[in-house]
C-alpha cells in the first residue's frame, strides 16, 4: 500500500475533474497513483535546472490564418444531438458549477 | 504630454482612501472568432455562429485568427505597451458555456505589457498587461433572482458569443477616486472606437468591466481587496467603485475584516452581493495550449500597425487646445474631442474664422451634428468673424447658428442682412437708453449710488425694448459713462 | 482470397487498370470479415453498404476513364476516435456513444479523395488510453493470431483488422506507442510520423502534444505510399508541419549498404529474451547487407516512461474535459449543473480514463505543477538533446518494439504500472516528436511475432523507410 496520497488529496483531484469515486474507489485510486508517483521519483535524481521545458516536440511560430468567415454548422442538427436543448438553445439543470 | 494640471480630487472618507484597479474586456471587431472560422456577430440567432472549434467539438483544433492579433497589437500600442513574443495557456475550469471546459488565454507571456494611459485631467494609470484570449458563450438563467445563477431552476446556453476575440485590459491598481475609475473607462472606449479595435458598447458587453477594489489608510499597505464583476456603463463604475469602498470601510470601521471575494454588483439595488469567497477559487491548471505556437511579432509588423495607428484622443485635445488656448483639460476641448469635432474646429479656423467663438459653437450647438458637421466649416468662419467684429450681437449669432444648421450651411453675412440683424450704434441705444432711465428711476438712482446690481435691471429693459438687437456689453459701456457724465 | 494477402499496391493498381474490380476486392474482404469478426473484435462498426456504394461508384470512375486515385479500391479501416461525418465516432467510450460527428477529419477526407474503401471503424482502448485494447467499453480486440492474447493497443482493432485481412490498410494514432505496439504484436508494420507530418485536424485529442497518425500494412512500400497519401501540410491545424513532401517509395530498393545503425547501449532493461535475440538478428541482418552497426547511447531514454506518464495525462485531464453532458453524447441527469458533470462522467468514463485523468489532474494542480509536470517537460527536452547527440553518430536505431510478444487477455489488467511498461521503448519517440516503425522480423519463443522497431530523426522518414525495407527483405 503507497501512503504517498491521502484520500482528501484525491477526492479533491476527483473534484477538480468532476468525478464522483465511492470512499472504496478513493482508496484504490490512492493507492494506485501513489504507486505511480513513488514510480515517478527516479526522475528526482536528475539537475534539471538548465534544461527549458519543452512544451511541443515541432518548432514553429505565427501560425495564423486570414479574418475570413467559413460555413458554420446547422443549429438544428447540432441541438439535435445535444442531450437537451430548449429554444435554440442548449439547457442544462441550473446552479452548481457557478463561477 | 498633457497641459492639464486639474487632476480629480482624490476621493477620500473617515481618512480612508480607495485603491483601485480595473480589468476591462473588450470584445475585438473582427470578422471571424479568435480560432475559428464563424462569424463574430452581435445579435444573431442563438447557436447560428457555430462550428466544431466553438463547439467543443472531439477532434476540432484552433487556429488563431491574424487580424485579431493585429488589433491586439493596436490596442497595445494605443495603451503605450510593450508588445513581445506570447504564447497562449489553457485555463482548465467547468462552466456550461464553456464549451471545451477550458478558456485560452495569456497567462505568462502576453502580447502587450507595461503601458499607461494618460487622463484628459492630468492623472496616469499604468497598464500591466493587455493580454488575448477567447469569449465564453451567454448562459441565461431561468427562474432565478435578477439573472443570477443562485436559485435558478435551469440554463439556457448560446454559444454565439464562444470564442469571440477578447482582449483583457488589465489596470495597475492607480485609481482612487469613482471620477477617476469613470475617465478611465471613458478615455479608455475613447481609444478603442479611435483605433477601430472594438466598437466598445458597454451595453452589449462588447466592453465590460470588472473592479479591483480595497481601502486604506494613505501610505499604509494595501487593503485586502474585492473583485466587483457586473459594471456595464460608465456611470455604475463610479457608483460600484464608491459603494464597495464604503462597505469595506464600514467593516473596517466596526472592526471587521474584508473577505477576499468576488462580488456581483447590482445597478438595480444600487449595491453589491458576494457571488464566492476567493478561498474556495478554482485550481485552473494552467498550461500552455499544446493546440497553438507562439506568436513572435516582427519589428515590421509591429512597426507597420504602429505606423497605422490615427491620432490619439489626448493629443487631439492638446492639439485642439493650443489651437484655441485652452487648458488640454477644458470640458469643451474633451467634449469637443470625444465627438470628434475638433477636426472641424481647426478647419474652420483655416477657413479664417474665430477659434474660441467656433469652439464655443459646436460645443453648444453641434450635440447631434456628426463628426463632420453639416454646415462646412468656411461658413461657421464667416459667423464667428462677424462676431469677433461685433457686427452681431450675440443673441443674434445664436439665431444665425440655428438657421445654418437648419439648411446645412449658407452665407451669414446675407443671411444677418435679410433678417435685419446689426449691432445697433451708439446714437440709437442713447436713445434707448435715456427711456430706460425714465422708465427705472430708483434702479437709476441705486446704480449711480454705486449699486452695480441695479444695472441689471436697466440693461434688461434695454434689451427689451431692442428686441435683443442691443448688444449688451456696450449698453454697460453706456451706462457707466452716463454714470459720470464727461463735458465737452 | 489468396493465402499471401494482397498488398495495397496491387489492389490500386489493379482497380485503377480495369484488371480487378474494386467491388470484388472489397466482397473478398467482407467475407473474411463476416468469417472472423465474431472471434476478433477488430470492429465497432462495419460499413459494409457503404463500402459497397462506394466500391461501385470506383469502378464507374474506372470505367468512365476517371483515375479514383493512388489508393483507388483500397479497403480501409479507421481506428474509431478518428471523425467520419455522419459515422458514429466512439472512441470506445460509453460517453461518446452515438454521436456523429458533423465533419470528417482530415485524414479521412485525403483517404476519400485517394479513393480507399472505409469497411469500418476499429476497436481501442476508451480514447487511446491503453496498450491491449482491453480497456475498450465495448470488449476487448483478440489477436487473430491467437485468440487467447491481446491485439496490443490502443490500437488493437486496426493491427487486428489487417493482419486478418478485414482491411488490406488500417489506421491507428500514435501517442505512447499505440501503433507500433500492436503492429508488433499483431505481426503486421506500422508507422508513426514525424509530430506534425499527419494532420490531427479530426483526430479526438488523447494528448494533443503527443498524438500522431499512421498506418498499419503488410508491406513497407504500402506503408510509402500510404504515408505520401496522408501526410503534407493542414491549414486546419496549427502544428501542422510545412515543409514539402519527398517522395518516400523513392527509397525502399537502395538497400541498407553504408548507412550506420545505432544500437543503444543503455537501452532500459525488460524485454525477453526471445525478443532481445530477434533484435540482435535484425542487427547481424543489416550488418550482412552492408550497413555499419554502432554503439550509441541516449542517457535519458530511461526516464522517458515517467515523463510521458505525466505529460500525456496531464494534456488528456484538459482534452477530456469537454465531455460533460452540455452539447453531445452522454448526460446523466442531476439536480444542478455540477452534479450533472459528476454524475455524467462517472458514468460515461472507463476505470483507465478516470485514472489517467486524476494523475494528469494531479499534475497540474497548485503546488505540484513545478515537481511533475514542469519536471517532464524538462525530461523531453533532456531526452530530445540525447537523441540529437546520438544521431551525429548514427542514421537511424534499432529497438526492440515491444518487451514481450501478445501477452494473454487479462495478464496486465490488474496491475496499471506493468501495462505502462509496454511502451518503454516506443515512448521516447512520442516525447521527441521524432518518427519511428515497427516491422515484423520473426517469431518468439511462442511462436508469435516480435516486432523490430526502427527509429529515426525529426523528417527522417526516408531513412526509416530504407532500413524498413532492408529489414522486410531479410525476414522473408
Ligand atoms: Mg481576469
Ligand atoms: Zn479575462
Amino acid at each position: 500500500m503507497s501512503d504517498r496520497l491521502t484520500i482528501d488529496e484525491v477526492a479533491h483531484v476527483a473534484k477538480l475533474a468532476r468525478l464522483a469515486l465511492t470512499t472504496d474507489e478513493l482508496r484504490v485510486a490512492a493507492d494506485q497513483l501513489g504507486g505511480m508517483l513513488e514510480h515517478f521519483d527516479d526522475i528526482d535524481e536528475l539537475d534539471l535546472t538548465q534544461i527549458a521545458p519543452m512544451t511541443q516536440p515541432y518548432h514553429l511560430v505565427n501560425v495564423m490564418r486570414e479574418d475570413v468567415e467559413a460555413d458554420t454548422l446547422d443549429r438544428d442538427e447540432v441541438l439535435a444531438a445535444a442531450p437537451e436543448a430548449d429554444g435554440g438553445r442548449f439547457r442544462v439543470p441550473s446552479g452548481g458549477g457557478a463561477s | 504630454m498633457s497641459t492639464a494640471a486639474m487632476k480629480s480630487p482624490a476621493w477620500t472618507f473617515d481618512g480612508w482612501e480607495m485603491v483601485v484597479g480595473l480589468e476591462v474586456h473588450v470584445e475585438l471587431a473582427t470578422r471571424t472568432k479568435l480560432f475559428s472560422a464563424s462569424p463574430n456577430r452581435f445579435g444573431d440567432e442563438p447557436n447560428t455562429n457555430i462550428d466544431p472549434v466553438t463547439l467543443g467539438l472531439p477532434g476540432a483544433l484552433p487556429v488563431l485568427n491574424r487580424h485579431a492579433v493585429e488589433l491586439a497589437m493596436r490596442i497595445g500600442l494605443a495603451l503605450n505597451c510593450t508588445v513581445q513574443r506570447c504564447t497562449f495557456a489553457r485555463k482548465n475550469y467547468f462552466y456550461p458555456d464553456m464549451p471545451k471546459a477550458f478558456q485560452i488565454s495569456q497567462l505568462d507571456e502576453p502580447l502587450n505589457i507595461d503601458g499607461y494611459l494618460d487622463l484628459p485631467d492630468g492623472s496616469r494609470v499604468g497598464i500591466e498587461r493587455a493580454h488575448m484570449e477567447e469569449d465564453a458563450g451567454k448562459s441565461t438563467h431561468i427562474g432565478g433572482a435578477d439573472g443570477r445563477v443562485a436559485g435558478a431552476e435551469y440554463s439556457l446556453i448560446d454559444l454565439n458569443r464562444a470564442g469571440v476575440p477578447l482582449v483583457e485590459i488589465v489596470s495597475r491598481p492607480d485609481i482612487r477616486s469613482p471620477e477617476q475609475a469613470k475617465a478611465y473607462v471613458s478615455e479608455l472606449r475613447a481609444i478603442l472606437l479611435a483605433i477601430g479595435a472594438s466598437d466598445a458598447k458597454m451595453e452589449e458587453g462588447s466592453m465590460r468591466v470588472d473592479a479591483n477594489v480595497s481601502v486604506r489608510r494613505p501610505g499604509s499597505e494595501l487593503g485586502t481587496r474585492c473583485e466587483v464583476k457586473n459594471v456595464n456603463s460608465v456611470r455604475s463604475v463610479g457608483r460600484a467603485i464608491e459603494y464597495e469602498a464604503r462597505r469595506q470601510i464600514q467593516l473596517l470601521e466596526h472592526g471587521e475584516a474584508v473577505r477576499q471575494q468576488t462580488r456581483h454588483w447590482s445597478d438595480g439595488e444600487g449595491r453589491t452581493h458576494t457571488l464566492r469567497d476567493k478561498e474556495d477559487a478554482d485550481d485552473y491548471r494552467y498550461f500552455l495550449e499544446p493546440d497553438l505556437v507562439p506568436v513572435e511579432p516582427s519589428a515590421d509588423w509591429i512597426q507597420s500597425v504602429r505606423a497605422s495607428l490615427p491620432m490619439l484622443p489626448a493629443a487631439r485635445r492638446v492639439r485642439l487646445a493650443e489651437a484655441a488656448g485652452l487648458e488640454a483639460g477644458a470640458e469643451s476641448v474633451a467634449v469637443i474631442v470625444e465627438r470628434g469635432q475638433d477636426d472641424y474646429v481647426l478647419a474652420v479656423a483655416a477657413a479664417g474664422g474665430d477659434v474660441g467663438r467656433a469652439v464655443v459653437h459646436v460645443q453648444q450647438a453641434f450635440a447631434e451634428q456628426p463628426a463632420e458637421p453639416l454646415v462646412p466649416a468656411a461658413d461657421l468662419a464667416v459667423l464667428t468673424s462677424m462676431e469677433v467684429a461685433n457686427e452681431v450681437t450675440a443673441t443674434q449669432a445664436k439665431t444665425l447658428i440655428e438657421r445654418l444648421l437648419a439648411d446645412r450651411g449658407g452665407d451669414a453675412k446675407a443671411l444677418a442682412a435679410a433678417l435685419g440683424f446689426e449691432a445697433m450704434g451708439t446714437s440709437e441705444l442713447g436713445s434707448l437708453i435715456d427711456a430706460a432711465i425714465d422708465a427705472e428711476p430708483d434702479a437709476w438712482a441705486k446704480f449711480c449710488a454705486g449699486d452695480g446690481k441695479a444695472m441689471g435691471a436697466l440693461v434688461g429693459h434695454i434689451m427689451k425694448s431692442s428686441k435683443g438687437q442691443a448688444d449688451g456689453k456696450l449698453v454697460s459701456q453706456l451706462l457707466n459713462q452716463r454714470k459720470t457724465p464727461t463735458t465737452g | 482470397m489468396a493465402d499471401q494477402p494482397r498488398t495495397v499496391l496491387e489492389i490500386a493498381a489493379g482497380v485503377r487498370s480495369g484488371t480487378l474490380s474494386a467491388v470484388a476486392v472489397l466482397e473478398e474482404y467482407l467475407a473474411v470479415i463476416s468469417a472472423r469478426e465474431g472471434e476478433v473484435h477488430a470492429f465497432n462498426l462495419v460499413l459494409a453498404d457503404d463500402a459497397r456504394e462506394r466500391a461501385a461508384a470506383i469502378d464507374a470512375d474506372v470505367h468512365a476513364g476517371r483515375d479514383p486515385g493512388p489508393l483507388a479500391g483500397v479497403p480501409i479501416a479507421l481506428k474509431d476516435n478518428m471523425c467520419t461525418r455522419g459515422v458514429p465516432t466512439t472512441c470506445s467510450s460509453k460517453i461518446l456513444a452515438g454521436w456523429k460527428p458533423p465533419y470528417d477529419a482530415t485524414v479521412v477526407t485525403r483517404l476519400a479523395a485517394a479513393g480507399a474503401v472505409t469497411v469500418g471503424k476499429t476497436n481501442l482502448d476508451e480514447f487511446a488510453m491503453g496498450s491491449s485494447t482491453e480497456n475498450s467499453a465495448f470488449g476487448p480486440t483478440l489477436n487473430p493470431l491467437d485468440t487467447s492474447r491481446v491485439a496490443g493497443g490502443s490500437s488493437g482493432g486496426s493491427a487486428a483488422a489487417v493482419a486478418a485481412g478485414f482491411a488490406a490498410l488500417s489506421f491507428g494514432s500514435d501517442t505512447g506507442g499505440s501503433i507500433r505496439q500492436p503492429a508488433a504484436l499483431c505481426g503486421v508494420v506500422g508507422v508513426k510520423p514525424t509530430y506534425g507530418r499527419v494532420s490531427r485536424f479530426g483526430l479526438v485529442a488523447f494528448a494533443s502534444s503527443l498524438d500522431q497518425i499512421g498506418p498499419f500494412t503488410h508491406t513497407v512500400a504500402d506503408a510509402a505510399l500510404t504515408l505520401q497519401v496522408i501526410s503534407g501540410h493542414d491549414p486546419a491545424d496549427s502544428t501542422s508541419i510545412p515543409e514539402a513532401l519527398p517522395d518516400y517509395s523513392a527509397v525502399l530498393e537502395r538497400g541498407v549498404a553504408g548507412l550506420r545503425v545505432g544500437r543503444i547501449t543503455d537501452l532500459p532493461a525488460g524485454a525477453d529474451d526471445d525478443v532481445s535475440a530477434r533484435l540482435d538478428a535484425a542487427f547481424a541482418a543489416l550488418a550482412a547487407a552492408g550497413a555499419t552497426i554502432v554503439d550509441v547511447t541516449v542517457p535519458a531514454f530511461t526516464y522517458g516512461l515517467t515523463a510521458y506518464y505525466i505529460i500525456a495525462p496531464a494534456e488528456a485531464s484538459s482534452n477530456l474535459a469537454r465531455y460533460d453532458g452540455v452539447r453531445y453524447g452522454l448526460r446523466v441527469d442531476a439536480a444542478d449543473t455540477d452534479a450533472m458533470y459528476m454524475a455524467t462522467r462517472t458514468a460515461g468514463f472507463g476505470d483507465e480514463v478516470k485514472r489517467r485523468i486524476m494523475l494528469g489532474t494531479y499534475a497540474l494542480s497548485a503546488g505540484y505543477y513545478d515537481a511533475y509536470y514542469g519536471k517532464a517537460l524538462r525530461i523531453r527536452r533532456l531526452m530530445t538533446q540525447d537523441f540529437d547527440a546520438a544521431y551525429q553518430h548514427c542514421d537511424v536505431m534499432l529497438t526492440p518494439t515491444a518487451p514481450t510478444t501478445a501477452f494473454p487477455l487479462g495478464a496486465k489488467t490488474s496491475d496499471p504500472l506493468a501495462m505502462y511498461l509496454c511502451d518503454t521503448y516506443t515512448i521516447p519517440s512520442n516525447l521527441t516528436g521524432h518518427p519511428a516503425m515497427t516491422v515484423p522480423f520473426g517469431v518468439g519463443d511462442d511462436g508469435l511475432p516480435v516486432g523490430v522497431q526502427i527509429l529515426a530523426p525529426s523528417l527522417g522518414e526516408p531513412v526509416m523507410l530504407q532500413v524498413a525495407a532492408g529489414l522486410e527483405r531479410a525476414a522473408s
